[in-house]
């Protein structure tokens, strides 16, 4: 009846996971009785969860990215106050949990918590900066959401139904075949990516269509803001590459459960070509996370130093350069897998390459503050952060592109301490810049500045102090995962890590201070105007949080800046530009359609974790079904009249005549 | 418009019903222009998804493990018959998008028909020439070779499952809701979905079966 699945699954006896998921459950609990009592499932359900509106969509990314975050921070937490504690002794994690929570970290933080968060971004913004309504296929994007959260829930029920793999967070093979991680581990890890990648690839097809395809008049492809530019070679590597990951598990899956031999020991399996598979997806996979991070920057940059984006053609060269020449780079991450001294060296002299385009950027961003009126924001302090963190991982990364060195180096410390210094320096400060620049668009209000500032210190300085001693550890021949260790030379350093996850921790529990501070002086905090950062792209063309059509008219595009442009022109004739009459407005119906395949395909996917096939077939006739009902529906979009349209816009208008009256008056932009 | 402006809202209705290329000019393109054009980037990265299967069946093609090569396992009658079932079900294929293009009901519906109809002939042979195999211990635990075998074929074979899954549910919305816009681009959809599987057979005809049989 229900498989593998017994009284067994669950840990009774290892109080750690038993107690998180016991919290978990009660504080999912609480929140839906807290929702229920006050009655707001209605408003839930028909504003958010069957929502198909872009904007929306991405703030439910970058809030199950974040909670993701904290997930994955805690399973750091445990890591690092493990390693303080297991010097020449067992500690307080066996070996069994230990492996399996660097896997879970490492599958979190990428899959779960880093491409929400960004293709959120993509998803809030792209969009309204490229003048449009929508994205291309608004219930696809729904669909894409709730597959994410789909195998993000897989992941975190494993906590306490079962367990995870302990392989890391890339399968390799032997380890993860059958024969040596005969339970459930693995298959979650597989039957996660699988479901959530199906969603990833949807993201990428929408949105490489949407930018390619539906942009407001005028808006040829050299007058696209640089994040735009950005998000397209990012979703042009999704599309690229994710399919490749979808055949590599799908190969795994095979051997583990019908017996075939793509990677096994014996009848002639091949695991070289699985590293190879893996890793032909996983070096785009860091590009398609880092590249929209140089977009935000690129964007957060611009605006807070009031200057045009220095080099802009050199910019999207540099973009599309970085994203072809990510696919050919992929065999710096075995190069002790023994290839031979020529292939080594073709994929060291591509990786050293990629640094010189990414140098580029770095220089144009130092020349778009040159000379620059720089107003240090929060969502600049990142930037800055990011600017000098993001050179130090740069460099210690070229060092790791040399064959030779990288011999030395191999799965040691300072591996770790490489990639953790450029994701975290350029991903996740990137993640916070774009929140905090961005949030005050989504809701209406900014986000509390001084708290911003502590989160910026707490989380950086943190990094620093937690990351900077692996370094030292991996040159003294430290070598990841270790459960415990017996060398005294490398235990310093890894006391001070521990000491500055302590100091990481303190910057989390600011950003959750400075949620709740914000929200509740939203009122102070409010803007008006639509416009909080003097922006330069069309997101601030239109009021916060902007209305469901995003437009009420479709800008008609000139100028490589197109809302600074509107502006100096309002300036300078002291007035907004004119409107015309008013016209209804048709935008795409609600659909429970992505949610609902979503819970079908969680049901499908953990019914193949435990072999319960009957709930298997049910979950994929049921996907169908719900498929079927909604290719059948008469009416996908709805009717905005012209007169509610002409309400929203009007309270913008009068917004930004106050504005007009008080900045037009000084004869420039203050 | 010399500069930065508002579009005016005659101009913005026009395009919102006609239309335009998506290339900056002229704004956002035509709903049929978005769907297949998206449709084509679900092509590629489908293509892409074969190549990785592709790419295992040339690195594993001579791990036979002492099991048996291609040369004493395909047989060229069936694969020619299977070819033949497949560009005929496309060619009907094709027929059923200038009967839909003429909006002629009966000559769509039985051109889809005889699709399915070949379709279905292509996945018997194929369910057939696999049943064979393992029947003659020659399946997929058998060696990494005949894994890498059955896994890209089998995928083809899996697409043209569900390829035939769309096609009947579609020719029941055809017959209920009649030829509107939104039936007439999964039509052109699954058309190109149709065509790709072409490709990709002729792919593995050529690489799996040709190449492989003289192995």
């Amino acid at each position: 009846m229900f498989g593998k699945l017994t009284w067994a699954a669950i840990p009774w006896d290892q109080p750690i996971p038993l107690f998180a998921g016991a919290f978990v459950v009660v504080a999912a609990l609480a929140v839906l009785l807290w929702i229920g009592v006050k009655g707001y499932f209605p408003y839930l359900w028909n504003e958010w969860i069957t929502s198909v509106d872009h904007k929306r969509i991405g703030v439910m990314y970058v809030l199950l990215g974040l909670v993701m975050l904290l997930r994955g921070f805690v399973d750091a937490v445990m890591m690092r106050t493990q390693q303080a504690v297991a010097y020449q002794a067992p500690g307080y994690l066996p070996p069994h949990h230990y492996d399996q929570i660097f896997s879970a970290h490492g599958t979190i933080m990428i899959f779960f918590a880093a491409m929400p968060i960004v293709i959120g971004l993509m998803n809030f913004v792209v969009p309204l900066q490229l003048g449009a309504r929508d994205v291309a296929f608004p219930t696809l994007n729904s669909t894409g959401f709730w597959l994410t959260a789909s195998g993000a829930l897989l992941v975190n029920i494993s906590l306490v139904v079962g367990e995870f793999a302990q392989t890391g967070w890339l399968p390799y093979p032997p380890l993860s075949e059958l024969p040596y991680s005969p339970g459930v581990g693995v298959d979650y890890y597989l039957w996660a990516l699988l479901i959530s990648g199906v969603g990833t690839l949807m993201t990428g097809i929408n949105f490489v269509t949407t930018i390619l395809k539906i942009r407001a008049p005028g808006m040829s492809y050299m007058r696209m803001s640089m994040f735009c530019w950005t998000a397209l070679a990012s979703n042009m590597l999704i599309v690229a590459a994710f399919p490749i990951l979808t055949a590599t598990l799908i190969m795994i899956v095979l051997d583990r459960y019908l017996g075939f031999h793509f990677f096994t020991n014996d009848g002639g399996g091949n695991m070289a070509m699985f590293v190879n598979l893996i890793w032909a997806w996983g070096h785009p996979e860091v590009y398609i996370l880092v590249l929209p991070a140089f977009g935000v920057f690129s964007e957060v940059i611009s605006t807070f130093s009031g200057k045009p984006l220095f080099g802009y053609r050199s910019m999207v060269i540099a973009t599309l350069g970085i994203c072809i020449i990510s696919f050919v780079v992929w065999l710096h991450h075995f190069f002790t897998m023994g290839a031979g001294g020529d292939v080594n060296a073709v994929f060291g002299i591509a990786t050293s390459i990629i640094a010189v385009v990414t140098g580029v950027k770095i220089y144009n961003w130092l020349f778009t503050m040159y000379g620059g009126r720089i107003r240090y924001n929060t969502p600049m302090l990142w930037s800055l952060g990011f600017l000098v963190t993001f050179v130090v991982g740069g460099m210690t990364g070229v060092l790791l592109a040399v064959p030779p060195a990288d011999f030395a180096l191999h799965n040691s410390l300072f591996v770790i301490a490489h990639f953790h210094n450029v994701i975290i320096g350029g991903v996740l400060f990137a993640a916070f810049a774009g929140v905090t620049f961005w949030f005050p668009k989504a809701f209406g209000f900014r986000l509390h500045e001084g708290w911003g500032v502590a989160v910026f210190w707490f989380t950086t300085i943190g990094f620093y102090v937690t990351f900077f001693p692996l370094y030292v550890a991996g040159l003294l021949g430290m070598t990841r995962r270790l459960q415990h260790f017996d060398v005294a030379a490398w235990r310093p350093w890894v006391l001070i890590a521990s000491a500055g996850v302590a100091i990481s921790a303190l910057g989390m529990i600011c950003q959750i201070v400075q949620l709740v501070v914000s929200i509740r002086r939203r009122a102070e905090l409010l803007d008006p105007t639509g416009d909080p950062w003097n922006g330069r792209s069309l997101e601030w063309a239109t009021a916060s949080p902007p209305p469901v059509f995003n437009f009420a008219f479709l800008p008609q595009v000139n100028d490589q800046e197109p809302y600074w442009a509107i502006k100096q022109r309002a300036i300078e004739t002291q007035h907004l530009a004119a409107v015309g009459e008013y016209l209804p407005i048709e935008m795409p119906r609600n659909s429970a359609t992505g949610f609902l395949t979503s819970f079908f395909a969680t049901l499908t996917g953990f019914g193949l974790i435990w072999h319960i096939w009957w709930m298997v077939i049910a979950g994929l006739v049921a996907a169908y079904a719900g498929f079927v009902w909604f290719a059948w529906r008469d009416e996908d979009e709805y009717e905005i009249p012209a007169s509610e349209v002409q309400r929203l816009d009007g309270e913008r208008r009068r917004a930004r005549e106050e504005w007009l009256a008080r900045e037009g008056n000084l004869g420039g932009v203050a | 418009m010399t500069a930065t402006a508002i579009l005016t809202p005659s101009e913005g209705a026009a395009l919102a019903i006609h239309g335009a290329p998506g290339h900056g000019e002229g704004g956002p393109a035509s709903k049929f222009v978005v769907v297949s054009y998206g449709f084509w980037i679900f092509l590629l990265s489908d293509i892409v998804m074969f190549a990785g299967f592709f790419a295992a069946h040339a690195v594993l093609q001579n791990a036979i493990d002492g099991g048996p090569a291609g040369s004493a396992l395909f047989h060229r009658n069936t694969v020619a018959l299977e070819t033949a079932c497949l560009l005929l079900s496309s060619f009907a294929c094709g027929l059923s998008w200038a009967g839909a293009s003429a909006r002629r009901m009966a000559w769509t519906q039985s051109a889809l028909f005889v699709t399915g109809l070949l379709g279905a002939g292509f996945l018997a042979l194929e369910a057939r020439e696999f049943a064979e195999m393992i029947g003659a211990g020659a399946g997929p635990q058998r060696s990494a070779f005949l894994s890498s075998f059955f896994a890209l074929v089998g995928c083809h074979g899996a697409h043209v499952s569900v390829g035939l899954l769309w096609l009947a549910t579609m020719m029941a919305q055809l017959r209920i809701k009649g030829f509107r816009a939104q039936i007439q681009r999964r039509l052109l959809c699954f058309n190109l979905f149709w065509h790709m599987l072409d490709i990709v057979w002729v792919a593995i005809f050529t690489l799996v079966y040709l190449l492989g049989g003289a192995r």
